[in-house]
């Protein structure tokens, strides 16, 4: 699905990212961890696409495409998604407005007939259930005078229309409640599949309960430290980075 | 300083100008006529000018006038173009001459619809009573020079459903149109005007326009003004608006096209419990200037005022903002909002906003704002992450911060015409339904 090989990538002339390796195969869910600077929500906004980024050396290749050659709305456009660390709030357009907007542009770009109205609605329907996100909200603007909750709830519920091959989620269980935490979680493994794969971005392992990883790793000083199963992040839960730390900057 | 005066581009400007043929009061036509001996075009100096060069008004070669009225149009070809509310109150003026052969020949019961040209001395006989003429250069010249205009009088306790459509043409080359309207809504009546101003083959012309709009106790007044008068031509229009008591007045302005265009609206609410609705829109490119001075006068108390500007400026655009609210001594609990919100879409674009609040009462509810900013390149980021083109983006995000003003204007007819205008200027998709 991705791999990621050696990617180098600064901003303002500070490198971030120093020599990142990754490979995401379809179906496999992935979990990110590492302490505050490692660099892993530069990944997440790397792969998407933010200019303020610089990619000094190594490649992505995403599904066969080289994914950084492609402008943000492209990678969209090809089946990648972020959920964003902190949606943003857009005054007067509405959600289920640029939803469509952004399905029938995708299906544009595929070659494919824009859906219908009818169709549009009740897949709005269908899918803002799986988040059990309100229907109301589903028509407000997007993201404004939403709930911490609710926009990650939102961003989920992107997810499930756009119907992603690969899904970032940029540390999408921070700020929610155990309530919130599980209808997330719900949602993405609802849309699990074995044609799509998922980055889990967290600081947390309690959200990897519930979005159970079939591998973890461990992102410091820009590069992947470590990988493991799911006992990796238990074992990171328990003990904290240092010992990560200290086994890294001893070489 | 005789020689001076002869010499003042006002005299040179207005002296092939055909002088009215309208039986207005002869005292107005001779201070009107006496203030153009003694003006010239204003400066930059001037604070109400301060922003806005009329440089290329003055320019205007005016003996080289050559259309006057008479362009060859059907009412078929009105309809398609310019008519946005398909009924029969349509009133069409060329260069500021009434077109009976492109108008509707009859107005509903409790109506009297009928140009300027039709009236009496004793029906004009408050016409330019609350206009200011001293300093005032455009109102002097449309008072000595108008052409024609409308007169619109609605009786007490009428209701007109449908809306009255008054359409002004400009055409030819270096054509000055000045134009006169006069609308009375009475007592508990009710109606809505839509005033268009169109530029059809026309280049370097200008149309200076003054309606002045009686408001009766407890009526409703919707005015909505739509300015898509063409590339290379200016506009100068003045409402000038008294509202009695309990009265409700609603005008939008909605400017979407024309290389300069200056709107002086002036509302004096003179009566306790009235409404007033200021909203306007402007979405400018190229060159374009366009300046909102506004002016609500609070003299009663217990009334209400909210005022939404919303401008889209790109290009080497310029806007201008001015919005004045007096809330006098006795006008006690007022409320009274004002907003101005301003995107600049290019390095190049200009706004200069200048919210005005002078309040002598002490018990009111006063507020104002004004923005100025770019459009949120985190939003765009957002947008085109979930694959919308960066185009499709800005223009969701231009379509959204201008909808706020535009989903104040009820008329679905007229919402529909302006959507299809700013799609097709700005190449917006059709998103908002």
């Amino acid at each position: 699905m991705i791999t990621i090989n050696n990617l180098h990538a600064s901003i303002d002339g500070k490198e971030i990212l120093k020599g990142l390796n990754l490979e995401v195969k379809a179906g496999e869910v992935h979990a990110i961890m590492g302490p505050n600077g490692a660099g892993k929500s530069t990944l997440a906004s790397v792969l998407a696409g933010r200019e303020e980024y610089e990619i000094t050396d190594g490649s992505v290749d995403f599904d066969g495409k080289d994914l950084l050659e492609l402008s943000t709305e492209d990678r969209a456009r090809e089946g990648l998604f972020l959920a964003f660390q902190y949606p943003v709030e857009i005054p007067g357009v509405s959600n289920v407005n640029f939803l469509r907007t952004a399905l029938n542009e995708i299906r544009e770009y595929k070659g494919e007939e824009s859906i219908s109205a009818k169709d549009f609605m009740a897949m709005v329907r269908e899918k803002s259930a799986i988040v059990e996100l309100d229907a109301k909200l589903a028509s407000r603007s997007v993201n404004e005078g939403f709930s911490g909750g609710e926009k990650k709830r939102n961003e989920i519920f992107q997810m499930a229309m756009l119907e992603p091959k690969l899904a970032i989620l940029d540390e999408t269980d921070s700020g929610l409640d155990i309530d919130a935490l599980r209808i997330v979680a719900n949602g993405v493994n609802t849309l699990k599949s074995k044609d799509n794969a998922t980055i889990v971005i967290t600081h947390y392992q309690r959200l990897l309960d519930y979005i159970v990883p079939d591998f973890v790793h461990v992102l410091y000083n820009g590069r992947i430290v470590k990988s493991g199963t799911k006992e990796l992040a238990l074992e990171l839960e328990e003990k904290g980075y240092d010992w990560i730390k200290a086994e890294v900057d001893a070489h | 300083m005789n020689e001076l005066i002869q010499d003042s581009k006002v005299t040179s400007f207005v002296e092939f100008l055909p002088k009215t043929k309208l039986p207005f009061n002869n005292e107005l036509l001779l201070k009107a006529s006496e203030v153009l001996k003694s003006i010239d075009f204003p400066t930059t100096r001037t604070e109400a000018w301060k922003y806005t060069r009329l440089g290329r008004i003055a320019a205007i070669p005016t003996r080289e006038q050559i259309a006057r009225a008479g362009k060859n149009l059907s009412r078929e070809f009105i309809n398609a173009n310019f008519q946005i509310s398909n009924n029969g109150l349509t009133f069409v003026f060329e260069n500021g001459i009434f077109r009976s052969d492109l108008s509707s020949g009859e107005f509903p019961k409790g109506a009297t619809i009928k140009p300027l040209t039709g009236c009496t001395k004793e029906e004009l006989a408050t016409v330019g009573q609350s206009i200011p003429l001293e300093n005032e250069l455009f109102n002097s010249m449309n008072t000595v020079y108008a052409i024609d205009g409308m007169s619109i009088i609605i009786e007490d306790k009428t209701i007109i459903e449908e809306p009255i459509q008054f359409i002004h043409l400009l055409t030819g080359r270096n054509t000055v149109a000045n134009l006169r309207n006069f609308i009375h809504i009475g007592k508990f009546a009710k109606a809505e005007i839509m005033q268009s101003f169109f530029a059809l083959d026309a280049e370097n012309s200008f149309a200076n326009s003054i309606t002045e709009i009686n408001v009766s106790e407890n009526a409703h007044l919707i005015v909505n003004k739509l300015q898509c008068e063409a590339e290379g031509n200016f506009h100068v229009s003045t409402e000038q608006v008294d509202q009695a008591k309990d009265a409700t007045f609603t005008i939008n302005t909605l400017t979407l096209d024309g290389t300069f265009v200056r709107n002086n609206l002036n509302i004096s609410v003179n009566g306790v419990n009235a409404t007033t609705n200021l909203n306007g829109a402007y979405i400018l490119n190229k060159q374009q200037h366009v300046d909102n001075h506004t002016c609500v006068d609070h003299i009663a108390p217990h009334c209400n005022s909210n005022e939404l500007y919303k401008g889209v400026i790109d290009d080497k655009a310029t806007a201008v903002f001015n919005g004045k609210v007096f809330v006098r001594k006795d006008a006690q609990k007022i409320n009274a909002f004002q907003s101005n919100a301003n995107v600049l879409l290019s390095d190049f674009s200009t706004i200069n906003s200048k919210p005005e609040l002078e309040i002598y009462a002490d018990d009111v509810k006063c507020s104002h704002g004004s923005t100025t900013g770019q459009l949120d390149e985190e939003a765009v980021f957002y947008l085109r992450a979930r694959g919308i083109s960066d185009r499709s983006a800005r223009n969701l995000m231009v379509e959204a911060f201008i909808g706020q003003v535009l989903e104040k204007i009820e008329n679905e007819a007229l919402l529909k015409f302006t959507q299809e205008k700013l799609n097709k200027r700005f190449n917006w998709d059709s998103i908002v339904e």
